[in-house]
């Protein structure tokens, strides 16, 4: 139909404009929301200390919650280190270096609009520490107090400042401290005065689990609606504290998809717009369409961690160094991992603050490993026995079954005879507390348990220190060398960042120079994502920050 | 019938304890421990047995089943450990999921099955016979979890139609029969009806060709009495057995599918089992498991009292 008079043509195109320009302000104001599938079989806990490992804090912990110090996320090239969160400065007490002084950040409040101050990181403090708390949940000790096993106690000082007291000298408190995430004390005890319950236990229990559906932190996101084992929402945060890092998002849908194929689908049917852990052999397709693959080293170590009990055929250093020489690191990465690891040469890699400078460099070198076997008097038809416990699949254990075959033929070549001895995820993880000497090893003179390299305990002190031996924690081998305890307790003692920095880097060369596991490979934490989603800065951490990301609807 | 109905359910009883002695017992002689889930991997021995008091894991066997059947008789089955959450909450949530994909899968299969099986078994030895026949066939032999890729696949990733994983839209906090909703259902339902499809159309050709080559069949047709009526007797003569038999499908299906929800990250009792048993959560698998034992249990009975109901024979015997 065409109008032919100019008059009511012009009004007509007057009136489409204005109805487009009306129309403008609410495109403009559409909802962004990013819609992201965990490997998570459920939601990590909401009530501030999430289960699930890190995956828990990265999704549950550190959206909604702060904690007194926190990571730098804000880089992909360097390693991330602690920096002030809720707290702005602190300082060790130069006369009781068990006394830790924190200076609070002003101006924060939780989501509920309480104010953050001194009385509330006492009370978080004790909902993990005092047993006779009110706020005290046994449910959260587990995922918390080993996290930051020397703290003990928390007193106000004044408003915005807090004393922290370890059980012995501690420098790797402020590290730990990126842990214990802060919930609000007036939004539980809301919920505790409205609970009905026999006691102050079941009332304090019905608080935390209705806290767990209507949470409270401080952080950049809020929790929007909660459904269990279904879906997270979260909404931005527009008053968050650190107005840098106010999230750009409006919502983001945190959903549930354990099983890899289908998180992969849902990527690729574009039910959501961003997955963690694609299925590897999906990865050519996710490119060949346009998806985004993100992938970078992450503190996180595949080993074998040596048996050093008498008998131990790894108490040769020789034969540990052969083991780091004899394995093609580099293959196994282009071949077995499609790329998605980094080889491994310590616990940490060239570059971050606590690498030192080794002087064994572990790299392949298969006629060097020969020669030290042939030295400590194997060969071709002598060849060592060893057995490795490790399991068919588990948290942060990448393919061990493949991997561990990989290393069974590389180490053949090298006059090793490797006895693979397979067990359940679960059961491998509970025999690694209980050390090279139970029953429960099964023979095995090396077990495969990956570990976290988040913190210098995680990473160094709970493998080499020898008081550290089962039952007490996780020297499975029983290491004991009096160099990395002294090395341990100077690093422990020593509070200026910088020299505490240097004083680790010691230790970690020390345990490369004596081949303490063999190291094999960092994982990647590979996510792939749509071509809409841009602003997303992969940090060498496990962790992620979501503010920065933006989506195109 | 009455005494009979009271005679089933007397016999119920021992089957429940047993029941839940076993599933107890089962969690607890697996090696591993049982505080995995929120006990860290350096924790102390100190911090191990604080939490293993706080979740009476210390306590002698009998005690710890004794209290849990206590417990357990009053409805509270105890909490999740990896999530604190209360276990009989956590459960009857994903069974209400579950029945609702058991009886989307139900209607798909049963009307399928039984609409195949009664056309193979009047078409008998013919090629209708043969093609309703190669699709029970399928139905039974073909890994659904992989049928279930296929058209997640087929529907969701190349065509687009329907949603590959999830039970609802985002934002959406329970089930609604709408098809912002339905959506989400089909592709699940259909990987879970072909089985017992398979199974009830091979039931019902076999009931109905063996009923139509059975004299009082050929009594009634040299009576003159017209077709609809003689399928009228079949129907009544088959159903006894179908009806066992799709009561036990349903009972199956009732019972969730590890792999199908997984596969659709369906939040059911499979896919509940399937994190009970990833996180060790030992008093969520105990119960879980316990339910579904009992509903499994409860409507075996229900199809029992139900055949008795219909083929009185069924009483006498």
């Amino acid at each position: 139909m065409l109008i032919k008079n100019k008059k009511t043509r012009a009004a007509l195109i007057a009136l489409l404009a204005l109805g487009t320009a009306a129309a403008w302000p609410r495109v403009a104001a559409a909802e962004t929301v990013l819609r992201i599938g965990m490997t998570a079989a459920d939601i990590p806990r909401t009530l501030g200390q999430p289960d699930q490992g890190f995956e828990g804090n990265r999704f549950t912990g550190l959206t909604m919650y702060d904690a007194l110090t926190g990571w730098d996320l804000s880089s992909a090239d360097k390693a991330s280190t602690v920096i002030p969160g809720l707290a702005t400065e602190w300082k060790v007490d130069d006369a009781d270096k068990t006394k830790w002084v924190f200076k609070l950040r002003p101006g924060v409040t939780f989501h509920d609009g309480s104010p953050f101050n001194a009385d509330a990181v006492v009370w978080n403090v004790e909902k993990v520490l005092k047993q006779d708390a009110p706020q005290f949940d046994a449910s959260q000790v587990g995922v918390t107090a080993s996290r930051m096993p020397t703290l003990a106690s928390a007193k106000k000082i004044d408003d915005m400042t807090v004393e922290l007291t370890t059980k012995e000298p501690d420098s790797f408190l402020p590290i730990n401290l990126t842990n214990l995430f802060m919930a609000s004390p007036a939004k539980w005890q809301h919920f505790y005065d409205k609970a009905e319950g026999a006691d102050a236990k079941a009332k304090s229990q019905a608080a935390w689990t209705a806290f767990a559906k209507d949470a409270a932190g401080t952080g950049p996101w809020k929790m929007a609606s909660f459904t269990p084992r279904e879906r997270l929402e979260l909404v931005k945060n527009a008053n968050y504290w650190d107005k840098a890092r106010v999230p750009k998002i409006d919502k983001m849908v945190l959903l549930p998809m354990p099983e890899a194929n289908a998180r992969t689908a849902a990527l690729l049917s574009g039910q959501v717009d961003w997955v963690e852990a694609p299925a590897p052999d999906a990865l050519p397709e996710l490119k060949q369409r346009g998806f985004k693959l993100y992938a970078n080293e992450q503190p996180h170590v595949w080993p074998w961690q040596f048996s050093r009990i008498e008998g131990s055929p790894w108490n040769d250093i020789r034969v540990r160094k052969a083991a780091n020489l004899c394995v093609d690191r580099e293959g196994l990465k282009d071949g077995l991992l499609a790329g998605l690891m980094v080889p491994a040469t310590g616990t940490f890699e060239p570059g971050h603050p606590w690498r030192g400078k080794p002087t064994f460099e572990i790299k392949y070198d298969k006629v060097a490993a020969q020669k030290l076997m042939q030295e400590a008097g194997f060969g071709p038809n002598k060849k060592l026995v060893v057995k490795t416990q490790t399991s068919a699949s588990g948290s942060g254990q990448m393919q061990p079954l493949a991997m561990n075959e990989y290393l069974q033929q590389a180490l053949a070549e090298c006059y090793f005879d490797v006895k693979l001895d397979v067990i359940e995820w679960n059961t491998l993880f509970t025999n690694w507390r209980r050390g090279a000497k139970d029953p429960s090893a099964n023979g095995s003179n090396a077990t495969n348990v990956t570990y976290a390299a988040m913190d210098p305990f995680f990473a160094l002190v709970r493998f080499l220190q020898s008081g550290m031996a089962p039952p007490v924690s996780n020297n499975w081998g029983f290491i004991n060398d009096p160099k990395f305890d002294e090395l341990v307790k100077k690093a422990r003692q020593t509070f200026d960042p910088a020299a505490r920095d240097a004083a680790l880097a010691e230790l970690h060369a020390a345990s490369v120079d004596d081949a303490a596991f063999l190291y094999v490979a960092h994982d990647v934490g590979p996510r792939a994502m749509s071509p809409k989603v841009t602003g997303v800065v992969q940090p060498k951490s496990w962790f992620i920050d979501f503010s920065p990301v933006s989506i195109a609807q | 019938m009455l005494a009979y109905t009271a005679r089933r359910i007397v016999y119920v009883v021992p089957i429940v304890i047993s029941v839940a002695l076993v599933c107890f017992l089962l969690v607890h002689i697996t090696p591993g421990d049982p505080l995995v889930a929120v006990l860290p991997a350096d924790a102390s021995q100190e911090l191990a047995a604080q939490l293993r008091a706080a979740y009476g894991f210390d306590r002698p066997l009998p005690v710890q089943f004794g209290l849990w059947l206590l417990r357990a008789l009053h409805g509270d089955l105890g909490n999740s450990i990896a999530t604190g959450r209360p276990v009989l909450a956590e459960v009857m949530r994903a069974v209400g999921n579950t029945v609702t994909l058991a009886i989307a899968a139900a209607i798909i299969g049963f009307t399928m099955g039984i609409l195949l099986g009664l056309i193979a078994g009047y078409f008998r030895e013919t090629w209708i016979d043969k093609v309703a026949t190669s699709f029970a066939i399928a139905g039974v032999s073909v890994p659904h979890y992989w049928l279930g890729m296929v058209m997640v696949i087929i529907f969701s990733v190349q065509l687009n139609w329907l949603p590959a994983v999830g039970a609802g839209p985002n934002g959406s906090n329970s089930w609604a029969w709408d098809w912002a909703h339905l959506k989400y259902l089909v592709l699940p339902a259909i990987t879970t009806s072909v089985i017992p499809m398979g199974i009830v159309t091979r039931t019902v050709r076999a009931l109905t060709g063996d009923i139509l080559s059975q004299d009082f069949v050929e009594a009634l047709r040299a009576k003159g009495l017209h077709e609809r009526g003689v399928f009228r007797h079949v129907i009544k003569n088959a159903a006894p057995t179908a009806l066992a038999v799709m009561g036990l499908q349903l009972g199956y299906m009732l019972g969730g599918s590890i792999l199908i929800e997984t596969v659709f990250s369906w939040p059911g009792s499979g896919f509940l089992l399937n994190s009970a048993i990833f996180q060790r959560d030992l008093p969520l698998l105990q119960g879980t498991i316990l339910i579904l034992a009992l509903f499994f249990v409860f409507l075996n009975l229900l199809v029992d009292i139900a055949q008795a109901a219909i083929d009185p024979r069924i009483k006498r015997g």
